[in-house]
Parts: C-alpha cells; sequence; structure tokens
C-alpha cells in the first residue's frame, strides 16, 4: 500500500505503546484519543497494540434508548470489581447531525465506580462518519484489552446498522429490553434477536414483566436457535440456562422444554469438549435484572461467564474471532480502496467536475465510474493473471456473498 | 496504509463540563454543555455532585483539551486546588484548558489564576465569547497535524 507523507514519527507511536504496557491511563486515554481521531499514524499504532490483545472478554451491551444500559453497565463494572476483575468501558452516545457535537452523558451513570482507576471509562461520540466507528470502536476496545482489563464493556444504542455492527464485534451480546414498551418487541423483530447471545429483561418490577418474557420465549423459540429457557424468577443460577438444549437442528421442532432427555443430551455432549465431541449451540438466556437496585446483576455475569465457556469449550470463540479478524481486514483494504478511488477521482478533476459531464449529457455514470475504476482493475489484473484466480475455488467463492460491510 | 495520512478533518474540541462539590444548581451546566455542542465540540458531563478525584478520573480517562468547572456553592478555594493536583500527578495538566464558571466572588479570581485556571466566566457571560475563548485556546496537542 502506498504510503503517501509517512506522517507520524514512529518514535512517539512506540513511546505511547511502552508507556500504555506499563499502565499510564494518560497514554491509554491519548491512544484512544488518536484511534478516535483517525489521527495520521494510528494504524501502526493499533499494529503495535495487535502483540497485546485477545486476553480481555469483550461484551457488548445494547438496546433501545432509555432500557437502562448505562446504570446496567455501571452496575456490572462494579460486580466485575469485586471479583478482582479489572474493566474497560467503551460508551457510544449519537452526535448531532447538524454541528457534529454531542453531549456524552454515559457518564452520569457511572456512579458505583467513580474513583475507581481500574475501571476506565471512555464516552465515544458517534461523529456522523460512515461506517468509521465501528472501526473506531474495536480499535478502542483493542488499545483497552492491550493495556489489560480483564473486561472490556461496549455500550450503544441498538437502532441502526452502526450499532450493530459494534456490538457484532464483542464476544458477547447482550440485549437489554424493559417491560411496558413495544418499541423493544419491534426493536427485536428489526433483526436484533439474532445478535443476542444473552437477553436482559431490566425494570423488571415493573408492569408488563411476564408478557415481554413471554413474547421473549415465543420469539426465541420461533428463530430456531431451540428452547431458550425463560429465566424467570431472576435468581436462579446458570443451571437453568444450562438446561434445554436439543442438538443445533432439532431446535425448531423440540418442545420447548425436556429437560430430562434434553438435559441427559446437551450435558453428555458438553462435557468432553477437549475430545472434540459436539458441544451443543449456544441457547440464548434470558436474565431478568432491576439495574438501579443491583438485582439479578450476579446472575447477568454467571450468564456472561457461561457464554465464554461455551466459546471456550465449543470453538465458537475461535470461529468469531476469525470472523471478527475477516470484517476487520474487510473493513480496512475498502477504507484503503476508498482512500485511492477518491484519489483518482480528483485526478480526473473531481466528483463535481464529472457529475457536470454527465448533466450536460457528455456522458453516463457507469461510464464515468468504469474510467475511474479502470486503472486499478488493471493494476489488480497486471499483478495477478485471471485465470489463476479463476482456478482457485476459494478466491471465486469469497468474492460473491461479501456485498455488505 | 493510506487510509493513515491526513484525510481526517480537524479533530474536535473535547470538554468535560463538571459539576464539583455539594452544590445542586447545574442549570448552567447544562446550558454551557448544550452550547458547546452547538459549537461543535464533544462534551462529556459529570453530572451533579462529582468529588474532585472524580472530576480528575474523567478528565484524564476522557482525555479532554477543556475542563469547564461550575462552581456555585463559594467552595472553589479548596475544590479547585485539588482538581489542578490530581490532573499535575496523572501529568495531564499542562495539556488541559481549565476554565470555572459559577459564582466566584473579585477577590477570589486571582487567586484562582494563579493556580492554573485559564479563565473565569461569571453570570452573564455571553455564551460567544466563552465559545470563542475555548475555541482559540484549546491546547494543541504535539501530535495533532499542524
Amino acid at each position: 500500500m502506498t504510503e503517501p507523507d509517512s506522517p507520524d514519527p514512529p518514535d512517539r507511536n512506540r513511546q505511547l505503546v511502552a508507556s500504555l504496557l506499563d499502565g499510564e491511563h494518560r497514554a491509554l486515554a491519548r491512544v484512544i484519543s488518536r484511534i478516535e481521531d483517525r489521527a495520521p499514524g494510528h494504524r501502526d499504532l493499533v499494529s503495535r497494540l495487535h502483540p497485546h490483545t485477545g486476553d480481555a472478554a469483550v461484551i457488548g451491551v445494547t438496546g433501545s434508548p432509555g432500557a437502562g444500559k448505562s446504570t446496567l453497565v455501571d452496575k456490572l463494572a462494579a460486580a466485575y470489581r469485586d471479583r478482582g476483575d479489572t474493566v474497560g468501558v467503551v460508551a457510544v452516545d449519537p452526535a448531532s447531525p447538524y454541528s457534529g457535537g454531542s453531549v456524552l452523558g454515559d457518564r452520569i451513570r457511572m456512579a458505583a465506580t467513580v474513583g475507581d482507576m481500574d475501571v476506565f471509562v471512555r464516552s465515544m461520540s458517534a461523529r456522523g462518519r460512515l461506517g468509521g466507528l465501528s472501526t473506531a470502536t474495536t480499535d478502542a476496545v483493542h488499545a483497552l484489552d492491550a493495556f489489560g482489563k480483564d473486561v472490556v464493556l461496549v455500550e450503544t444504542v441498538g437502532a441502526g446498522q452502526n450499532e450493530v455492527d459494534i456490538v457484532r464485534t464483542a464476544d458477547t451480546v447482550a440485549v437489554v429490553v424493559q417491560p411496558g414498551s413495544g418499541d423493544d418487541v419491534q426493536m427485536l423483530k428489526a433483526g436484533i434477536l439474532e445478535i443476542g447471545d444473552v437477553f436482559v429483561v431490566n425494570k423488571a418490577d415493573m408492569d408488563g414483566v411476564d408478557r415481554l418474557l413471554a413474547e421473549l420465549e415465543e420469539m426465541l423459540h420461533r428463530s430456531g436457535s431451540g428452547g431458550a429457557p425463560v429465566d424467570a424468577g431472576g435468581h436462579h443460577g446458570p443451571a437453568v440456562g444450562a438446561g434445554g438444549h436439543h442438538g443445533p437442528t432439532a431446535g425448531a421442532s423440540a418442545p420447548e422444554t425436556g429437560p430430562d432427555d434434553g438435559d441427559a443430551d446437551g450435558r453428555e455432549s458438553g462435557s468432553d469438549p477437549e475430545t472434540g465431541a459436539d458441544v451443543p449451540s449456544w441457547d440464548p438466556r434470558v436474565v431478568t435484572t432491576v439495574a438501579t437496585e443491583g438485582d439479578g446483576i450476579d446472575d447477568l455475569v454467571d450468564a456472561f461467564d457461561a457464554h465464554a465457556s461455551y466459546l471456550r469449550a465449543s470453538g465458537a470463540g475461535r470461529e468469531r474471532a476469525r470472523s471478527r479478524h475477516a470484517a476487520e481486514i474487510r473493513r480496512l483494504v475498502r477504507e484503503d480502496a476508498n482512500v485511492l478511488l477518491d484519489a483518482e477521482i480528483r485526478r480526473q478533476g473531481g466528483l463535481d467536475a464529472l457529475a457536470e459531464r454527465v448533466l450536460a449529457g457528455d456522458t453516463d455514470p457507469y461510464t464515468v465510474a468504469s474510467g475511474i475504476v479502470e486503472p486499478i482493475a488493471d493494476c489488480v489484473d497486471d499483478g495477478r493473471p485471471p485465470r489463476e484466480a479463476a482456478d482457485d475455488p476459494d478466491t471465486t467463492a469469497e468474492r460473491g456473498p461479501d456485498g455488505d460491510a | 496504509m493510506s487510509a493513515d495520512a491526513g484525510r481526517e478533518r480537524t479533530r474536535p474540541v473535547r470538554c468535560l463540563i463538571a459539576k464539583v462539590g455539594l452544590d445542586g444548581h447545574d442549570r448552567g451546566a447544562h446550558v454551557i454543555a448544550r452550547a458547546f455542542r452547538d459549537a461543535g465540540f464533544e462534551v462529556v458531563y459529570s453530572g451533579l455532585h462529582r468529588a474532585p478525584e472524580e472530576i480528575v478520573q474523567a478528565a484524564v480517562q476522557e482525555d479532554v483539551d477543556v475542563l469547564g468547572i461550575s462552581i456555585l456553592s463559594g467552595a472553589h478555594d479548596t475544590l479547585v486546588p485539588k482538581v489542578v493536583e490530581g490532573l499535575e500527578e496523572y501529568g495531564a495538566f499542562s495539556e488541559t484548558l481549565l476554565i470555572v464558571g459559577g459564582i466566584i466572588p473579585e477577590e477570589d479570581r486571582d487567586d484562582l489564576r494563579e493556580m492554573g485556571v485559564a479563565a473565569i466566566f461569571g453570570p452573564g457571560t455571553p455564551m460567544q465569547e466563552t465559545i470563542d475563548f475555548v475555541r482559540e485556546n484549546a491546547p494543541v496537542r504535539p501530535d495533532d497535524p499542524a
């Protein structure tokens, strides 16, 4: 890849990373700023961090506005601190589309852990960069991971593709819903159901909890992921969640609970992961909480732990990590390709001038677009004979379904 | 690494608006937070009743350019020094523009300025004046692109 003007003294990055690994909070804060600003040299920075990442449990928390995400994250952070884990929090808030400015208020809810520097909270604005937000968030998580945080919580409003992309980068995704809000059910229908590993019914002291639990249960069953055990009491241990496993394919047809035989099945195959035997697929857990009171937080931590062990035992964690890296590579390559394309557009007189020619009837958008991409396509074809690419089934297969970022 | 180089626009000004101590009057802080947002700044709001250590923690973690402390309790001469000390402890003081808003008697202002407070904005200060001051004085970082 070309490097137009080698921008940053790598020395500066080396120092920053050394200080970060040394445990300096200010270095961590500055690294995240540079990542967030996409400052010159930030990629070098992330590359340097990379060897030190991979140890943190990354938990994404999403849900509609007002569902109690920030309060929940605050209480979760406190719970993890109680057992000795260090915690990082990345809280994403929307930015004003008008001024680009933002008021980041998630810190207001961070009350249980204030003054504890081992909880590192960073607010991020969704500055309206297209697609860039998930890159910045992922990289910020890397920084917290490299710093040595045991748990990293990523909090974001569950509306919009960007936000969904962000939480998807987590190891475990928690979707927070509250009773009495039809919006939540709508949100679940709109595609967030599939990404949840754990569903949190917060504000469980309010009316309508039973109905919401019933709706959730129904939706989870319908989605074919097997009988999701609904932990309506909110105070049962993880055993409830672990029960009711069916084979990955049998889920849709099997009736809700067959604790006896389902349990036996699940346990048997789940108990010897080392030998490579089948580990049952994960049934999304449902946990009820009252975040303001701290009720159900321990259950939630248990559920996250259970999911983490599932990821380890089943190999799904590796699978997730791989697809995460794949998405990251794809995103970065696209960023770079866009820069190249922008340069080519500028070289050909700029977008406005090209559009003007279309307007004047001299040409059409397709011809213009081909003219811009052609030089790049030529280079690619020169570098790699087309025959070779066509012979390789992997290469061709990978080209197909990758249309979405 | 071409996406690495300079296509980005300039960094927005990042501020922490903090209510420190026991006074519960946060209208001014809210108004400032909103005006700053409308000016295109990124504003982290602390919420009420923060201890100086909490303010320092937030300022360091959020890596803000500007720390605006709102005090209407009269306790500025004990609270502000603690914040300054805390920032110095983390090596963040020199790169943070510290401003104070609220009720600060004239005779206390010089002391605060000596401590390192860049400006004090009392009641009735035109919003634009505060915004302009922040724009002009927000610290430039060594690693900012020129």
